[in-house]
C-alpha cells in the first residue's frame, strides 16, 4: 500500500513539474501561438507552411477558438484584458476589431508591414482592418454575400441577375407571384445586423454617422430615408410571409436549406453555400439538376439604380499587444496572408481571398466559377459600423428589428434609435 | 450515526448553564476539525466571489475600457430595477420555475411510487431507465430538444402534424408561448428523475406498518396516500421542492441553446450573462448577479420559514 502511495506521489510531482520545466527552458525557435476560428483545417495547414518557410526563425502553433464569432470575441477580449502574453496572432472577425484596438490590445503595426499587406487588397477588407485612420489588423480573407437564384424562377419572372443587378422589390414580387420563398436571415442574431446594414448602406445611409465617437456621443442614422427603405423591405418580407414560416429562426444554414428545397427562389448568402451544395450533391442527398439550376449575381439593390453595398465579413489577423514576439508575429502574418496561401485557402476551404491577385489562381477558378463576381462584390462591400461599442449597436438592432414581421418603417427606426442611445448612455439594459 | 450532530453549534453559541462534559467538548472539536477544511474552501469559492461581485456592482466598469472605471454607488441597481427588461426576465424565470417544479413534483412522485412498488426483479432496470435523462449533460439535452422541434430538421412537426395547432410549418421557437413550452418540457424531462430520487428516499422512510395499519382500518388507496404517506414524507417533499426550485430559478443552458432569449424568453441568468460576458459590462452585470443571488436567498427564506423545510429532518437526523 505504502509503496503504491509513494509511486503515485512521485508520478503526480512529475506531472506537475515536467511541463513547468518545459516552459522555463524553451529550446529551439520561439513559438508563436495563433488563435484560429474553426475552419476545415486550412489555417492549420497554412501555419505548417509558414513554419517551414520561416526556416527556424519561428514556429507557429494553432489554438482553436469557439465556433461563433461572438464567443470568439468574448474569449479574446477577456484574455487580452488580463494581459495574456500567450496570444501572438489571432484570427479576428472585423466588426470587433475597433473594440480591441481602442484600449490598445493590438500591437501597433510597423509601417513596412502595413504597406506590404495592403498591396492589391480589396478596399472592403482594408476598411474593415482600419481603426481611426490606421491599419490595426492584417487583411486575411474577405467574405461577401452574393445573390443566389434558381435560374428557373428568375427566368419565369423575366429577371437575369447575372447580367443586370436586380432590386429587392423585384425579387419580392417574383417570389410572391410564384408562391416561392426568399432565403434571408431573419433569426435574432448577428446575421440580422448584416442584413440591416447592407440594406441601409445600399440606400446610401449608415447605421452610425460618427462611428469613432465615444459611447455617449454616437449618432445613429436610422431615422432617415435609408433606414425607412431598409425597414420597408424587412417588414414587407416578414409580413407577407415571403421568407417562409422559418424566417424568425432562419440563419445562413437554414436559408440555404430553404433555397435548396422545392420553394427556393432567391437567396442572399455567403459563398460557402456553393461548396456545401456541391458536397451535398456528391454525397447523394441533393439532385445534380439543382446545381445546374443555381445562378449568382451581385447583392440586390435597396433603391433601384443605386449600386448595392454587399455585406463584408471574413477574418483579419491581429497581433496581441502583450505578446513577447510582436516583430516575429508580424513577420508570420505576412507569410500567412501570402497570395499562394490565400488561393489555397479559398480553393480548399471556400473562404475568399482579400488579395485580388489570388483570384487568378487556376485552382480557385475551378472550385468557384463565381470568383470574379465575389471579387467585384468585395470591392463594393460595406463593413458594419466600426465602433468599440459594436456589440451594443448590433444587439440593440436585433432587439428592435425582430421579428421581421414586426418591423415598421414608421416606428422601428425610432424605437431602435431610442433603445441604442439609452443603452450607450447606461440608462437601459439590453 | 444517532448522535446529535447539532450539539456543538448549540453549545458554542451561548454558554450553557451546565458545564459541558469532556466528551461533548471533544466531539465539538472533532466536528470543527472535520468541517473546518470544507468551511474554508466554501468561504474561498463562494463568499469571496460574492463580495467581489457586490464590490464590482458599485462601479461603472467595462472590461475593454479599464481606465474609465468609476464609482457610481447604487446607480447600476437603479438602472436595472427601473428597466422593464429586468422585470420581464424575472417574470419569465418565475413562470418557468413554478410550472416546471409543479409538473416535476407530480410526475416525480408517480415515478417514485412506481420505483418503490416495483417487483424486485424489475427494480434495478426501472431505476436505471428513469435515471438516464438526469445523467445527460444539460447542454446536450437542450440541443436534442432543440433539433427535435426545429422547423428544418425536427421530427416533432412531422410526427404530430395530425394534432390541431401543429403542422409542418409550426415554428416552435418563433413565439414566446411555444418556446417556453419546449424549454419547460425539456427541463421537466431532464430533472424529474432528481425529484423522484429524493421522493423515493422519503418513501423508503415511511414505516410500512403505518400503511398496513391504515389498510386494515379500511382506508382507501387515496386516503392512505393523503393521510399516511404524504404527511410522513413532508420533509423529503419540501427538500425536493426547494432544491429544484432553486435549480430551476437559475435556468440557463436550455434557454441559451434554444432561443438565446429571443421572443421574450430571456431569463435572469441569461440577462446577467449577456451583460457581463457579452457586453463586458462588469459593473452592471455584477449588479444583476447580486440581484439574482438575493432572489435565490429570498426563495430559501420563504421555503424554510414559511413552509418549515427541515433540512436536518429530511436526513433522518432527528
Amino acid at each position: 500500500m505504502r509503496r503504491r502511495t509513494r509511486a503515485l506521489a512521485g508520478a503526480l510531482a512529475a506531472a506537475v513539474l515536467v511541463p513547468l520545466a518545459a516552459c522555463s527552458s524553451e529550446s529551439g525557435p520561439p513559438t508563436l501561438q495563433w488563435y484560429i476560428n474553426p475552419d476545415n483545417g486550412g489555417q492549420v495547414e497554412i501555419a505548417k507552411r509558414c513554419t517551414a518557410a520561416a526556416d527556424g526563425k519561428y514556429r507557429i502553433i494553432t489554438s482553436i477558438l469557439p465556433r461563433d464569432a461572438a464567443a470568439q470575441r468574448e474569449q479574446l477580449a477577456r484574455r487580452l484584458a488580463a494581459k495574456d502574453s500567450s496570444i501572438d496572432i489571432m484570427s479576428l472577425d472585423p466588426p470587433f476589431i475597433p473594440e480591441l484596438a481602442e484600449p490598445g490590445f493590438l500591437a501597433p503595426m510597423p509601417s513596412d508591414v502595413a504597406d506590404k499587406v495592403t498591396q492589391d487588397v480589396v478596399q472592403g477588407a482594408i476598411d474593415g482592418a482600419t481603426w481611426k485612420g490606421k491599419l490595426v489588423a492584417v487583411p486575411f480573407w474577405a467574405n461577401t454575400q452574393l445573390l443566389w437564384y434558381r435560374k428557373s424562377v428568375a427566368k419565369e419572372a423575366g429577371l437575369d441577375p447575372s447580367s443586370k443587378p436586380v432590386t429587392w422589390q423585384q425579387i419580392m414580387e417574383a417570389a410572391a407571384d410564384q408562391k416561392k420563398f426568399l432565403g434571408v436571415q431573419g433569426t435574432k442574431a448577428e446575421s440580422l445586423t448584416v442584413w440591416i446594414n447592407a440594406l441601409i448602406e445600399g440606400a446610401g445611409g449608415h447605421i452610425l454617422t460618427n462611428p469613432e465617437a465615444p459611447a455617449d456621443e454616437l449618432k445613429l442614422g436610422l431615422e432617415t430615408d435609408a433606414g425607412k427603405d431598409a425597414a420597408t423591405i424587412i417588414g414587407g418580407i416578414g409580413r407577407k410571409g415571403l421568407g417562409g414560416p422559418g424566417l424568425p429562426t432562419a440563419d445562413e444554414n437554414a436559408s440555404m436549406t430553404l433555397f435548396q428545397g422545392n420553394r427556393g427562389s432567391f437567396m442572399v448568402n455567403w459563398p460557402f453555400v456553393w461548396s456545401a451544395t456541391n458536397a451535398a450533391v456528391e454525397a447523394g442527398t441533393l439532385d445534380k439538376s439543382l446545381v445546374d439550376d443555381i445562378g449568382w449575381g451581385l447583392y440586390p439593390q435597396t433603391v433601384e439604380g443605386k449600386d448595392s453595398r454587399p455585406p463584408y465579413g471574413g477574418i483579419n489577423l491581429g497581433v496581441g499587444a502583450f505578446s513577447k514576439h510582436t516583430d516575429l508575429a508580424y513577420q508570420a502574418t505576412e507569410c500567412i496572408v501570402g497570395v499562394d496561401n490565400q488561393a489555397y485557402y479559398f480553393a480548399t476551404n471556400g473562404n475568399p481571398p482579400s488579395n485580388t491577385k489570388a483570384y487568378d489562381d487556376d485552382a480557385v477558378k475551378k472550385a468557384f466559377p463565381m470568383a470574379d463576381v465575389i471579387r467585384e462584390s468585395l470591392q463594393k462591400a460595406a463593413p458594419r459600423p466600426q465602433t468599440p461599442y459594436y456589440n451594443e449597436v448590433s444587439t440593440g438592432l436585433q432587439e428592435t428589428w425582430y421579428p421581421p414581421a414586426s418591423v415598421n418603417p414608421l416606428t422601428t427606426p425610432r424605437t431602435s434609435t431610442d433603445l441604442i442611445t439609452a443603452v450607450l448612455d447606461g440608462r437601459k439594459l439590453l | 450515526m444517532s448522535t446529535d450532530v447539532s450539539t456543538p453549534e448549540r453549545t458554542t453559541g451561548k454558554p450553557a448553564k451546565t458545564p459541558r462534559s469532556e466528551r461533548a467538548r471533544a466531539e465539538a472539536r472533532l466536528g470543527w476539525w472535520l468541517a473546518g477544511p470544507a468551511f474554508v474552501v466554501m468561504l474561498a469559492v463562494t463568499l469571496y466571489p460574492i463580495l467581489q461581485a457586490f464590490f464590482d456592482s458599485l462601479f461603472s466598469y467595462r472590461l475593454t475600457a479599464p481606465d474609465d472605471k468609476a464609482f457610481v454607488g447604487l446607480r447600476n441597481y437603479g438602472v436595472i430595477l427601473t428597466d422593464s427588461v429586468f422585470w420581464q426576465a424575472l417574470w419569465v424565470t418565475t413562470v418557468i420555475m413554478i410550472v416546471s417544479v409543479v409538473i416535476e413534483l407530480v410526475l416525480g412522485f408517480a415515478l417514485a411510487l412506481v420505483m418503490h412498488r416495483a417487483i424486485k426483479s424489475l427494480r434495478g432496470l426501472l431505476r436505471t431507465a428513469i435515471l438516464v435523462p438526469y445523467g445527460i449533460i444539460t447542454v446536450v439535452s437542450a440541443f436534442a430538444w432543440f433539433y427535435a422541434f426545429d422547423i428544418n430538421s425536427g421530427f416533432v412537426n412531422h410526427w404530430f402534424a395530425w394534432l390541431p395547432g401543429i403542422s409542418e410549418d409550426t415554428n416552435w421557437f418563433a413565439h414566446q408561448g411555444t418556446s417556453l413550452f419546449v424549454i419547460i418540457a425539456s427541463e421537466v424531462w431532464k430533472t424529474t428523475p432528481f425529484i423522484s430520487l429524493l421522493l423515493l428516499a422519503g418513501l423508503a422512510q415511511v414505516p410500512t406498518e403505518l400503511e398496513e395499519a391504515a389498510e386494515v382500518d379500511g382506508a382507501t388507496w387515496w386516503q392512505r396516500l393523503r393521510r399516511v404517506l404524504i404527511p410522513n414524507m413532508k420533509a423529503a417533499i419540501m427538500v425536493a421542492v426547494l432544491f429544484r426550485a432553486l435549480d430551476a430559478f437559475r435556468i440557463f443552458d436550455n434557454v441559451f441553446i434554444m432561443t438565446n432569449g429571443s421572443n421574450g424568453t430571456t431569463v435572469l441568468s441569461l440577462l446577467a450573462y449577456r451583460t457581463s460576458i457579452g457586453r463586458l459590462e462588469i459593473g452592471l452585470g455584477s449588479a444583476i448577479s447580486v440581484l439574482l443571488f438575493l432572489c435565490v436567498i429570498l426563495i430559501c427564506f420563504v421555503a424554510i420559514k414559511l413552509f418549515r423545510v427541515d433540512l436536518a429532518g429530511a436526513r433522518g437526523e432527528r
